[in-house]
């Protein structure tokens, strides 16, 4: 283990619904690195952030990662409740040192502070989301398609919240189909070109 | 870091807003309690030696249902949403934020239903002299209802078709506390000292607030395994 | 072979499949002699009840399943806590394989116990304190295998059923002291079914044979079922292959 990795994944192995999804992979971060994870639809790009997160037990191998914020497919945003209460709650599950509106204002959503979620857009509430990343600091950031839903503009804050996280001193393991084009982050490409086919035809 | 304590309580106010936010859903169960008593009226006669009878009964069998319809909603739009698996990977320790909760749920549900025994109680012609008892019984016995309910609301959340299935797991572990509670009003009407019955309950409260935290810490994880 | 840490971590099928073969047989043997010895003995040559007549032999069937049934449940519940302790591989096989036997014995016990009801109190069905427990146990399985067929993935249905089977397992006796409690309630001082301490050795003695038995059943049940999982586990692996390749050239069925 290299002591300023933020990641150390080894030997990691894998299998779901009996196809082998991993079978000794190994990755490292340090410092202000950021790795884009592509493949198609079932390679395993989710099921290698859930295990890294810690929400996915059945694997190989050793992950040694320090404190993560992960951002799953769904956006973790509480419908019923508005962009503070929501933000209030990640505080209080995780104190960071910004202060609720100061993350709103960073993802352009100054002024909705007071809006229920339901009423707004998919990707205004993935705004609200992407605001406990500021919120919440921590050294690794697990991304699962944190494009998904964003206009352009968010797109452009997706890249621009990446790169400060890496210029602190972070780092970044992305699982995305668009790529980021950030200047130094690498790629890293998984499963075969017929493990969609692999999958659909797997469904009864 | 939170304490443990600004994490129960923000937690809970959390549980509390969103409820407020939604009032009638957090209102259906206690609505489904009094119709279903109506129901009983209707199907056994309206004859008041008969209602005040089956009244234990009817009223802890009636709660047990009750708060299995509010627990079915616990987790599921959490689970939908993506907040309960940020609950999961943040909160620590994780008891702190599940017993809050189950908490703010007793609120809704179990205490509510304590609030409103003696209402259900008039419906059904049951004595005045037990309405201490009645209440006190489903005070000290709902927690457990909550509390063991959460186990089994944790495990199917997930799942297509919970509802019935939550049900067939958890119901058979309402047992004790359907014939404790009913047992203690129904002694308490034949004039015995019901004490034992009220302390049986609060114990299997109490195990079920030192257990039922962390296997429903367990179950989450297991149920955010599948997504 | 990189899976093989894996397989390592979760304990060891393949040595559990090697050592479980002819473990398996002397069970099923033990079972059948002590079931012969105990039924025959049982039904043909114990004393009669002076109050219920031939129809206590019903007893040699029903206690057995009644016993071994909630054993069963017991195991289950302590292969659950292995299974969430120590995610032991083993522990979640004998969960996923346990249940269809416990359900089994719960069933017979019903069954017979209404067969038993109908002579010695003049209906099927009557809230005997042991009966009543025998349907909550009923309740329990059914809920155990309900929940893992509701559960797609193999892995997570073992887990949820670990704590499934962990928190019914503290239940039962708080379900059972409240059905004896309630018993009294309603009933009174009600007639019992005949007590181990009071029956004569001549009927206790092929009871005990008969529990063993069953329990030895039980025994060499399980590990068919465990082997059969095993195997349809681990088909990939490469252990299973020289197995069946291994069995193919000798002559034996597959």
């Amino acid at each position: 283990m290299n002591s300023a990795a933020l990641l150390d994944v080894q030997d990691f192995c894998c299998e779901r619904d009996g196809r082998v999804l991993f079978d000794g992979l190994g990755l490292t971060l340090l410092a202000g690195q950021c790795l884009e994870l592509r493949g198609p639809n079932g390679s395993g790009k989710s099921t290698l952030l859930r295990a890294i997160a810690g929400l996915f037990p059945d694997y190989g191998g050793t992950i040694e990662a320090r404190e993560s914020l992960y951002l799953g497919h769904r956006p973790g945003i509480s419908a019923l409740l508005t962009a503070e209460e929501n933000l209030r709650w990640y505080q209080t599950l995780r104190p960071g040192r910004s202060s609720v509106s100061a993350a709103l204002t960073e993802v352009g959503m100054a002024g909705y502070e007071r809006v229920a979620c339901q009423h707004m857009s998919a990707g205004q509430q993935r705004r609200v989301g992407l605001a406990r990343l500021v919120l919440c600091r921590a050294p690794l950031w697990l991304l699962d398609e944190p494009l998904t839903a964003l206009d352009s503009a968010g797109s452009e804050l997706v890249r621009r919240l990446i790169a400060d996280q890496l210029e602190q001193g972070g780092a970044v393991l992305c699982a995305t189909h668009q790529p980021l084009r950030l200047r130094g982050s690498q790629v890293l490409s998984l499963g075969a070109a017929d493990a969609e086919f692999d999958r659909e035809e797997r469904q009864p | 870091m939170s304490t443990p304590g600004a994490l129960f309580a923000g937690q809970f106010r959390r549980e509390l807003t969103a409820a407020l936010r939604n009032v009638q859903e957090a209102l259906n169960p206690l609505v489904f309690l009094f119709l279903a008593i109506t129901l009983f009226a209707l199907g056994v006669g309206a004859e008041p030696a008969a209602l005040e009878r089956f009244a234990p009964g009817i009223i802890w069998v009636l709660v047990l249902l009750a708060n299995l319809l509010a627990l079915e909603g616990l987790f599921r739009r959490d689970f939908d949403d993506g907040t309960l698996e940020q609950m999961v990977l943040l909160g620590r320790p994780l008891f702190v934020p599940v017993l809050a909760k189950t908490a703010a749920q007793w609120c809704l549900s179990g205490l509510a239903m304590t609030l409103l025994a003696p209402l259900a109680a008039l419906l059904l012609y049951l004595p005045m002299e037990v309405l201490g008892i009645t209440v006190l019984s489903l005070l000290v016995g709902s927690p457990a209802l909550t509390l063991f309910g959460a186990v089994g609301a944790a495990l199917t959340v997930g799942l297509r078709g919970g509802g019935v299935l939550l049900a067939l797991l958890i119901l058979p572990l309402y047992i004790p506390i359907l014939i404790f509670g009913a047992g203690a009003i129904s002694l308490a009407m034949a004039g015995v000292d019901v004490s034992a019955q009220i302390y049986l309950l609060t114990a299997i409260s109490m195990l079920a607030v030192t257990v039922a935290p962390f296997a429903v810490q367990a179950a989450l994880r297991i149920s955010l395994e599948q997504s | 072979m990189r899976l093989k840490e894996l397989w390592h971590r979760l304990g060891s099928p393949r040595w559990f499949f090697q050592i479980s073969g002819p473990l398996r047989w002397v069970l099923g043997g033990l079972a059948l002699v002590l079931l012969l010895v105990g039924s025959i003995w049982g039904l043909a040559f114990a004393p009669v009840d002076y109050q219920q007549g031939n129809s206590v032999r019903i007893m040699y069937v029903h206690v057995p399943a009644a016993i071994v049934a909630q054993s069963v449940y017991m195991l289950m519940g302590a292969a659950g806590l292995v299974l969430l302790v120590w995610r032991m591989k083993m522990a979640d096989i004998v969960l996923a394989t346990a249940v269809p036997f416990g359900l089994t014995m719960t069933a017979l016990a019903l069954f017979t116990g209404a067969a038993w009801g109908k002579p010695t109190w003049g209906a099927w069905w009557v809230w005997d304190a042991r009966t009543t427990s025998v349907l909550v146990m009923l309740f329990l399985y059914i809920g155990l295998y309900a929940l893992r067929q509701a559960i797609p993935r193999a892995e997570t249905a073992g887990r949820a059923c670990a704590v499934l089977a962990l928190v019914g397992t503290i239940n039962i006796p708080i379900i059972k002291y409240s059905v004896d409690w309630w018993l009294t309630l309603h009933q009174g001082a009600s007639f019992r079914l005949t007590e181990a301490p009071t029956m004569p050795p001549e009927m206790w003695a092929p009871l005990a044979i008969n529990v063993l038995g069953v329990y030895c059943l039980f025994g060499a049940n399980l590990l068919g079922r465990m082997r059969a999982e095993i195997i349809e586990r681990e088909q990939g692996t490469q252990w299973v292959r020289e197995l069946i390749a291994g069995r193919r050239s000798a002559g034996e069925p597959g």
